[in-house]
């Protein structure tokens, strides 16, 4: 069930990701973020509405497990629609790109989503809520071999439970 | 660029350049390999077909030799003559070598055995290994067996071959432990396998519902602990081969990953994850008792004891980026041993005590490299747009590691095989699976 959401979440940053210009590479705050409000009978407060008009991951540079300010303006919103929707429990998944070694890409990955909530918990999402699991470079969502599919797999993602 | 010299008898008449140097080589030594030298010429070897008193012993005879070949010729250091050039007939070697057939084709050593079968349904396979110029049994022995194991007699006949012309154990009786992939890269289904090193007898021991990763022998090679995503979560769990069962290391609060055995087999370190920092611990496998080894905010992992289990090697990012240290086993004074260019990951303590393997990132490449436990001497043996996670085979002398191939936008191209590649950088070779392969563990001898 995860693993099929997981494909969907995909989908839609593959598309938005041809739908921004090449030199745009990973600068992007989420997925959601081209996708009108209510474009298509998403009920406000479902876990598409969270993906499709909040966003659901932030992206990372390279070795990197601090937060961008791009990252830290998705993560405001997602604060703002957990606190608002009380009942979902998450799970922060933290991902690495492929140049790395396996074993330090999973510890790497461990530094990201616990970047990530963290900084849910200091916006005011009840810490009880918050669960991390980190996939290394073991989940990319973008397949080829280069910096911009690297900077697309170098993420946290806020999956709701 | 590093030559071996192989001393052989007769050799008052022969002298090889070694380094550039003339150097004359005494007379009379038997045939040896010095494979601390590198090589220059492998060994041409005749190994006929064991002889048979019953055609299954003949058949298993010709499969003998066969495995026994490709055994030595992977090695590197073996040459083995092609049988269609033999003149003395297997049949005819049971009553001695004709050492003058075997000159003629220039054999310098020489392989002959038999198999019979018993009255209790066992074999018998007896094997003498010969050197032809000075005419001289070298060494042989005599062992009973199933018949379904006379795969592992052969690996015992390559290993007692390997050792008496190296002066090294040899690493053919081996089994290597290793990821099975398969399907598309953003959905990759991985399966803890095993085989032989010769890459027969494979077997899948997961099934694909569970991510699984890194596993590792225990001394005994009977026992595997690697890391799992069982329902979901990422920890570390011992497999053992004689049962099919498996059992976590232990409920800990973070996520527990990048184990190895301590070699006496009665710990297991590896790595947690807890907070956003990654420490090492040792589990005491008889009292469960869990010690903390490293205590600082940097990503500490990739652990691998010493053969004498007194000190670990480790990769940390301490210092900025990954380098390798080495601690004592009670995580007392940790000391960076790698300075050069570039990041440095996945060190791997060799057998032997001498050396420490490990994967290096520079220049956007990575490379598997060696180096000694002080960091110096260092050598790069093999390299690629994603090459990582080298293992040694038990002698020290090989080591098996996994290379991918990168992929385009849609997937395509990638290709992830496992390779053995010896200390002297020399004889890559692939090491074949029935699917792709990453995460290779060497076990030691099969007892």
């Amino acid at each position: 069930m995860k693993l099929r959401f997981l494909t969907i979440v995909a989908a839609a940053a593959l598309l938005a990701a041809c739908e921004s210009a090449p030199s745009d590479t990973g600068a992007k705050g989420g997925a959601g973020q081209t996708t009108p409000a209510a474009s298509s009978g998403i009920v406000k407060g479902s876990k598409e509405d969270f993906v499709a008009n909040v966003g659901d991951r932030v992206f990372f540079d390279f070795d990197k497990s601090s937060l961008r300010a791009d990252a830290k303006a998705t993560l405001d919103k997602q604060a703002a629609w957990l606190k608002a929707y009380p009942n979902y429990s998450l799970t922060v998944e933290g991902h690495a790109d492929e140049r790395g070694t396996r074993e330090y890409n999973l510890a790497l990955g461990e530094k990201r989503a616990n970047s990530v909530a963290e900084y849910l918990k200091a916006a005011g999402v009840a810490a009880a809520r918050v669960k991390t699991v980190s996939y290394g470079k073991e989940r990319p969502v973008a397949l080829g071999s280069n910096e911009a599919a690297w900077s697309q797999n170098r993420r946290g993602v806020t999956v709701l439970n | 660029m590093i030559l071996m010299s192989r001393i052989r008898s007769l050799a008052a008449l022969a002298a090889f350049v070694v380094l550039g140097v003339l150097a004359a080589l005494p007379a009379n030594a038997e045939v040896r390999i010095d494979i601390t030298r590198g090589q220059m010429k492998p060994l041409p070897i005749a190994i006929p077909d064991f002889a048979g008193g019953q055609p299954q012993d003949t058949r298993i005879g010709a499969d003998i030799a066969r495995v026994v070949s490709a055994d030595l010729e992977r090695s590197g250091l073996f040459k083995p003559i092609d049988p269609k050039a033999f003149i003395q007939t297997a049949a005819s070697l049971q009553a001695g070598p004709r050492f003058p057939d075997w000159k003629a084709i220039n054999a310098e050593a020489l392989v002959s055995g038999k198999v019979e079968s018993g009255a209790d349904g066992r074999i018998r396979v007896e094997f003498r290994l010969w050197d032809v110029f000075n005419e001289a049994y070298m060494t042989g022995w005599t062992l009973s067996a199933s018949p379904q194991d006379w795969r592992r007699l052969s690996h015992k006949v390559a290993d007692a071959i390997y050792k008496r012309v190296t002066g090294e154990d040899g690493y053919f009786d081996t089994q290597i432990v290793y990821i099975a992939e398969s399907g598309p890269k953003n959905d990759r289904k991985k399966r803890l396998s095993i085989m032989d090193q010769d890459g027969e007898h494979h077997r899948f021991l997961t099934d694909g519902s569970e991510l699984v990763l890194t596993p590792r022998f225990s001394p005994s090679a009977r026992e595997i602990t690697y890391l799992s995503y069982f329902k979901g979560v990422p920890r570390v769990y011992i497999f053992n081969l004689d049962t099919g069962r498996r059992e976590s290391l232990g409920n800990f609060p973070g996520m527990t990953f990048a184990p190895r055995f301590s070699p006496d087999g009665n710990k297991v370190i590896f790595s947690m994850a807890e907070n956003g920092n990654t420490e090492i611990y040792e589990m005491n496998l008889l009292t469960r008792q869990k010690r903390q080894l490293t205590f600082h905010p940097a990503i500490d992992t990739a652990p691998s004891y010493s053969p004498d289990g007194q000190q670990i090697t480790f990769e940390s990012d301490r210092g900025g980026g990954q380098q390798i240290y080495v601690m004592a086993a009670d995580g007392s004074n940790p000391q960076r041993i790698s300075f050069g260019d570039g990041r440095y990951a996945t060190p791997v303590w060799s057998p032997r005590g001498d050396l420490i393997a490990f994967t290096k990132q520079k220049g956007g490449q990575f490379f598997i490299g060696v180096m000694r436990t002080d960091g110096s001497g260092e050598r790069l043996l093999a390299e690629g747009f994603l090459v990582e996670g080298p293992t040694w085979a038990p002698n020290g002398r090989v080591l098996s590691f996994f290379r991918e191939a990168p992929s385009d936008e849609r997937g395509r191209g990638q290709v992830v095989r496992l390779y053995t590649i010896d200390l002297t950088g020399v004889n890559e070779r692939v090491l074949l699976t029935p699917i792709d392969g990453s995460d290779p563990a060497w076990s030691p001898l099969i007892p």
